[in-house]
């Protein structure tokens, strides 16, 4: 009889790497007590509870050879303890802000403050460490995590971090994480920055598992260190964290209370009106997107539908608020449906983000995430193409969309139609540039020759994508006889096919199961357009026509017009 | 044994008025994440074991320490003829996060599983997570041949095929009976009319034996042999027969958007 495992929370399981002082020096109670976590009141722990992390941190600081000297040109030197007038002020304001709960505030120095800063002063070096900058804050624990964490998101976008520093990242994640998860934590944060840390969390992830996979330029010490710190970016710890914030947070009983009506939680867009603090909730919500992240990355889509499954995403929600947010979680979504062969769910979604997109991108053109909204932009019509190229649904798209898709990839998708080995090679293209970077979760095996292993994953995922479309092979064909005739013998059909008639059965019988898919809830769903049946020996072909909705049609109609008609009373004629 | 089983879930079936066919149906029922052939008389402890696994993978999939649990499970799906697609992709996660862990065994037995669950697309899933240098080994080789065959409907090729390695595919009971289920709901999508020497063809079965199956499928299936005997007509469902096709209810407007218009209305 199987006993209850239940797996040891992050918490116990994950031990922090390379502390200096053992963790258990540090009482849990000394940190609670500190502001932004349990009373608005300052507490001066200052010296006596110095975090350890801190200590690292600093010594970390000047470990940034390899990324930092080739890219400080001039002979700019770094240094860690010198903190610029700008900075002073901003970590002030910012601290008082989160005090403060001034959430706007807090979303403005976020958003832009930070960003003008580190154009102006850090272009290519990384902020003040933290411990300078600690001593304008009562040295506030997790104040400190906070500014640590953008510290290292900092670092990741304008330098390449060296091994120790991403473990150093890592060692700050579990911490704050788990004072998230532990303690009462009193503060309200945009959901912005909330987004950004799942997002940037699970994006470091995959950089780690990206880094350690190419062993070949290893140095000896870097690989010491690799298997020394075989906690750090542990692809257990990144799941059981993702997994515990989902379920400390409750996250999945407050949307299904909220349908009831007994919570409030996406009408407040997350945000706690009487008090509290939105960290954990937030945290926990958008973590279903990160597991829907993780999974995808490891190539199973399965369970990363499931994970997303909580959250309806045929209505605005939380992951709406955040643009950044809302993108990564459709084009996860449509990219686990591709794969799942689910083209007409995956085109229908694609289809309404990329419009979204197309009509909001101009006021996005400021700010930060501008870059990455236009890649994955095209990223999605890539995967656009190719669902409609697999199955031709056009219908389904919208006519801005189609219009944009022609510009980009008409010409492709004509020949990806034609099945050749050029058609291969395009399809191979699409799908290389558009698709999620896999990774490989376990640990390099370090008694073997020393390889890089870094696009196993990649590989294995295209060529059994690649292994579908060609067994698709055929359909193209039969849909352009289908579109031609409304009855036809299987005997005609064979000698304009050329192949003899057993092979034609099976062609059809592949384009009736291909065109079949299984629904999420194990039901029979038909995405074709061009259907047929077939009687003893002969076809009859059948075309699915969606009736017009005039009923929406005529709705809106009568609204606009009494709305024009209400402005034309309001005019008053002179 | 084979036939009782397919009896004992199609006799709870309505008759040949429904809209939809009756192994259609069979096969939309076991393609749910739990698909349960219940043998008549499961062992209640087997049962319970298999809730807890369950349980296990909702609520804490991401444990090194539940692997031996679920290798136990696969093999339990595979003695008590169930499946939970669920419980195996989280194996098989298990195994992609620590490869010196994996038991090719219990891996074949996965795949054989998943190939019994078509339509849907389990095998593919499967693949997904096993490295590919894995997917080298010569059973695993032969598995993915058998599962194209069965995606292109090259039914003839696949029973040559799974005929030559019968060693693997014994291993786990019911696989000839899902093929076959796989094999009539591909041809009821297909045909309202096919000839017996096709479905002969597709169900890998003759003479006698084959009229014993159409037998069955006409008292519980509401198949109907017509033309001496050579023609097999399969009942009428929405993808052979698309008139059938409820046209989406475009034609009644929810409440709720009507509302919009009541202040208009006055």
């Amino acid at each position: 009889m199987v006993g209850h495992k239940r797996y040891p929370a992050p918490l116990l399981y994950l031990q922090l790497t390379h502390m200096d002082e053992p963790r258990e020096n540090v009482e849990p109670e000394a940190q609670l007590t500190h502001s932004l976590q349990l009373e608005p009141v300052i507490s001066s722990n200052a010296v006596g509870s110095r975090n350890p992390n801190q200590a690292a941190m600093a010594a970390s600081g000047y470990e940034y050879e390899d990324g930092l000297q080739s890219s400080v040109d001039g002979g700019i030197s770094y240094d860690p303890y010198f903190v610029p007038d700008p900075v002073k002020s901003f970590v002030v304001h910012l601290y008082r802000h989160i005090r403060e709960k001034n959430v706007y505030e807090i979303h403005q120095m976020y958003e832009t403050s930070f960003h003008t800063l580190s154009d102006r002063m850090f272009k290519d070096t990384p902020w003040p460490s933290v411990e300078a900058v600690a001593q304008y804050v009562d040295n506030d624990h997790v104040f400190c995590l906070l500014y640590r964490e953008m510290w290292y998101r900092h670092l990741y976008a304008r330098l390449s971090p060296t091994l120790k520093q991403r473990i150093d990242s890592w060692d700050n994640y579990c911490s704050f994480f788990q004072v998230v998860l532990h303690g009462v934590v009193n503060m309200q944060l945009p959901n912005q920055w909330l987004w950004d840390m799942v997002d940037e969390f699970v994006y470091q992830y995959q950089s780690f598992c990206q880094y350690r996979a190419k062993m070949k330029s290893k140095t000896e010490q870097e690989i010491a260190l690799l298997r020394q710190h075989d906690q750090a970016w542990n692809v257990y710890g990144v799941l059981n964290f993702l997994q515990a914030l989902m379920e400390k947070s409750s996250i999945i009983q407050i949307l299904e209370k909220e349908k009831e009506g007994l919570e409030q939680f996406t009408a407040t867009d997350g945000y706690d009106y009487s008090g509290g603090s939105n960290v954990l909730k937030v945290l926990g919500y958008f973590s279903m997107v990160g597991l829907l992240r993780v999974h995808c990355l490891l190539g199973d889509y399965q369970t990363g539908l499931k994970c997303l499954h909580p959250i309806d995403i045929s209505q605005q929600g939380v992951y709406t608020s955040v643009i950044g947010s809302h993108i990564t979680t459709i084009y996860h979504y449509g990219f686990a449906n591709l794969m799942l062969r689910r083209y007409v769910e995956a085109i229908h979604e694609f289809n309404k983000i990329l419009l979204y997109i197309y009509k909001t991108k101009q006021y996005h053109q400021k700010s930060p995430q501008f870059e990455q909204i236009l890649k994955k932009n095209e990223q999605m019509y890539a995967l656009l193409t190719i669902c409609l190229s697999l199955c031709p649904r056009v219908k389904l798209v919208d006519e801005t969309v189609n219009s944009q898709l022609r510009e980009k990839y008409g010409e492709k998708m004509l020949r990806m139609q034609r099945y050749d080995d050029e058609s291969f090679a395009l399809y191979d293209e699409l799908f290389s540039y558009a698709c999620p970077k896999f990774i490989t979760p376990s640990a390099p095996s370090y008694e073997e020759p020393l390889v890089n292993y870094n696009q196993d994953a990649y590989r294995l995922q295209l060529k059994l994508f690649l292994y579908e479309v060609k067994q698709q092979q055929q359909l193209s064909l039969v849909r352009t006889f289908l579109k031609v005739y409304s009855t036809i013998s299987l005997e005609k059909l064979a000698s304009y096919m050329e192949v003899d008639e057993s092979t034609l059965r099976t062609i059809l019988m592949t384009y009736k199961h291909k065109t079949h898919s299984v629904g999420a809830d194990g039901k029979t769903i038909s995405n074709a357009d061009m259907d047929f049946y077939i009687d003893d020996n002969l076809i009859h072909v059948v075309e699915s026509k969606t009736p017009k909705q005039y009923g929406d049609y005529f709705l809106r109609q009568i609204v606009k017009l009494e709305a024009v008609i209400g402005d034309m009373d309001r005019v008053k004629l002179e | 044994m084979a036939r009782d089983v397919l009896t004992v879930q199609a006799s709870t079936v309505a008759s040949e008025s429904a809209t939809k066919p009756h192994t259609l149906s069979l096969v939309q029922k076991e393609h749910s994440g739990r698909r349960k052939i219940k043998m008549g008389r499961e062992a209640p402890s087997q049962s319970q074991m298999s809730y807890t696994v369950e349980q296990l993978v909702a609520v804490n999939p991401y444990n090194p320490d539940i692997l031996p649990d679920l290798e136990n499970y696969v093999n339990e799906q595979v003695s008590s003829q169930t499946y939970s697609l669920n419980a195996n992709l989280c194996l098989l996660r298990l195994y992609q996060f620590e490869p010196e862990r994996m038991s090719t065994q219990i891996v074949s037995r996965i795949l054989i599983k998943a190939l019994m669950a078509m339509p849907a697309p389990d095998f593919s899933l499967c693949l997904f997570l096993i490295p590919e240098r894995v997917q080298m080994d010569e059973q695993f080789k032969t598995l993915i041949v058998l599962s194209h065959y069965l995606e292109t409907a090259k039914f003839c090729q696949f029973w040559d095929e799974a005929a030559k390695n019968r060693h693997i595919l014994e291993v786990v009971p019911g696989f000839e009976q899902a093929i076959q289920e796989y094999a009539v709901h591909v041809l009821s999508l297909t045909y309202q009319k096919v000839s017996r020497s096709v479905v002969a063809e597709a169900i890998n079965v003759e003479g006698v034996s084959l009229d014993k199956f159409i037998e069955q499928h006409v008292a519980n299936s509401g198949w109907v042999v017509e033309g001496k005997g050579k023609l097999v007509s399969l009942p009428r469902n929405e993808f052979n027969h698309p008139e059938l096709k409820r046209t989406s209810s475009a034609q009644s407007i929810p409440l709720d958007r009507i509302t919009r218009i009541f202040p208009v209305l006055g």
